[in-house]
């Protein structure tokens, strides 16, 4: 294992405002009463695909701009671990879907649950592929105006 | 809220956030990167755990506010669905469909059911 303090630290101070700004928004936009304690977690929902398609963003630039070592580590530990990762949650998408199916929205929880796990793998291929076209525009914003690229 | 449940809560998410990086890198220590069985361990045992929580608050065994800060706090923090939908795509990109299939359903099944039995124990005492 490969941890030190400012690893730990870098990703301390990212889940640490991942978190806050998720329960920020979460107290912003309540979750939507279906019927009576069925509560659908739309902001959860909101939350998981945006930050699907951030971390996507994040690590395929990071990758294409080389080893993951330096700056390159640091903001993928206090951005993509952290922030991002304390930013979405897994528990809560579970526990939600057992709420629901417990509340009776059998067809509901399903659709959340699946749909999450679904649109979240595309949100996250989005994510990837702006990343790419990023680093693309760049490297080619860089090579003309005759710069090293590294 | 008061400032200081939400501080308290961003804080312990700060906190479950460091515990999945000290986590995920003792798994992949042991069990190597061939499948990213860290995220699938932190999310289904940080479903068990909010699943319980949960139960504890509607029985009125714990404070909301500690409900607050063990769940949407520490427990949301620790579990994390960028991380898992990110390593899904990339088993997908390596052709490794049925890994992939796993990662991401299977992660899913594994972590409701898990969520429910937290909740069913955390209900029980009532």
């Amino acid at each position: 294992m490969n941890l030190s303090w400012g690893s730990l630290g870098l990703v301390f101070l990212g889940g640490t405002v991942g978190t806050a700004l998720r329960e920020a928004l979460a107290l912003v936009l309540p979750p939507v009463d279906l019927t009576a304690g069925v509560r659908l977690p739309l902001t959860t929902l909101g939350i998981n695909l945006l930050g699907a398609l951030l971390l996507g963003l994040l690590l395929e630039a990071l990758v294409r701009r080389g080893p993951d070592a330096g700056r390159r580590r640091t903001v993928r530990l206090l951005l993509g671990t952290g922030l991002l990762g304390g930013f979405t949650t897994y528990s809560a998408l579970a526990t939600d879907s057992v709420l629901l199916l417990q509340g009776g929205a059998t067809g509901v929880a399903m659709t959340y649950g699946l749909g999450s796990v679904l649109f979240g793998g595309v949100a996250t291929w989005l994510g990837i592929l702006i990343g790419a076209a990023l680093q693309r525009r760049t490297h080619e914003g860089r090579a003309v105006a005759g710069e090293d690229t590294g | 809220m008061t400032p200081l449940l939400f501080l308290a809560i961003a804080t312990a998410g700060g906190v479950g956030a460091t515990a999945r990086l000290f986590l995920d890198g003792l798994v992949r220590s042991r069990l190597g990167d061939a499948f990213p069985f860290g995220t699938t361990i932190i999310n289904v045992s940080g479903s068990l755990l909010l699943g319980l929580v949960t139960g504890l608050a509607m029985n009125h065994l714990i404070a909301a506010e500690w409900s607050l800060v063990l769940g949407v706090g520490l427990l949301s923090g620790y579990t994390t669905f960028s991380t898992a939908s990110f390593e899904t795509v990339r088993l997908i990109q390596a052709r490794r469909y049925l890994a992939g299939l796993f990662n991401g359903i299977g992660m899913l099944g594994v972590s409701v059911a898990a969520a429910a039995l937290g909740l069913w124990v955390g209900l029980a005492p009532g």
